[in-house]
């Protein structure tokens, strides 16, 4: 699945820089129908994490109530250099990863 | 049949069944939810800064930006962010947990919102300690819930 993470390309030891992910996907809620009135399934993502060098900073449950294409944005500590992974996955099994690299001074 | 009898026999017809109140008495008591959340504690009011439009205009993608003073510290961090629309289907929006490890409590995100309503934030903070805070908004076009696509 498809999906964007932004962290700023270098930063501090010790500070907080900000991490902003976007996710492509429908988070259909279920409640809606379509055009011959059958109701659309429920699809969401409903778990979102990330690890900054190995560390989990930071995790999500989400709900119906989140907006399509989820975007988060959070912060964590700069502690060294290296991988920020987010992980997410939906209620029908898809997973999806994106990484981006920080460099930590 | 009298046309008195009419007049006063109208609207008690026209009173809706209960299913169907029930059905445009969406909002719904969320306080369940939020001791259950909050451990049963009760939650401190304010300590939170929410930044919420006062007017959306479209529900389905309503920006939301929740920071929480705090250290952030082993000893005194935010462990967790819930958003509650209380006007939502299913009144969870999202569970954001954050630790020591963040270095900031401040989350930016979009929110589906089925109309005006009272949104709730709740903060837990370490050491089973809760904050809370309720701000109205008001939706132009809620997120649609029966409109065919």
């Amino acid at each position: 699945m498809l999906g964007r993470v932004q962290v700023p390309p270098t930063a501090k030891k010790g500070e907080s820089f900000e991490i902003r992910v976007l996710v492509q996907h429908p988070m259909e809620t279920g409640f809606r129908r379509d055009v011959n009135g059958q109701s659309i399934p429920m699809h969401i993502v409903n778990q979102l994490s990330c690890t900054s060098g190995g560390r989990k900073v930071f995790s999500a449950e989400l709900g119906t109530g989140m907006s399509a294409n989820p975007y988060v944005s959070f912060y964590a500590v700069a502690q060294a250099s290296g991988e920020v992974v987010v992980e997410w996955s939906d209620d029908r099994g898809g997973t999806g990863r994106v990484t981006a690299t920080i460099q930590v001074s | 049949m009298k046309r008195r009898d009419f007049v006063i026999g109208v609207p008690a017809a026209a009173a809706l069944p209960a299913f169907a109140q029930q059905q445009f008495a969406r909002t719904q008591d969320v306080a369940p939810l939020i001791a259950k959340l909050a451990n049963g504690v009760k939650p401190e009011t304010g300590g939170i800064e929410v930044e919420l439009p006062a007017v959306a205009e479209n529900g389905n993608s309503v920006p939301i930006k929740v920071r929480v003073p705090s250290p952030m510290s082993e000893a005194d961090h935010v462990d967790a962010i819930h958003i509650i629309a209380d006007r939502n289907p299913r009144p969870l929006v999202a569970t954001f947990n954050l630790g020591p490890g963040a270095g900031r409590a401040e989350i930016t995100t979009r929110i589906r919102l089925a109309g005006s309503q009272r949104l709730t934030v709740l903060a837990a903070l370490s050491g089973n300690r809760y904050r809370i805070s309720q701000q109205d908004v008001l939706v132009t076009s809620a997120a649609c819930l029966d409109d065919s696509l």
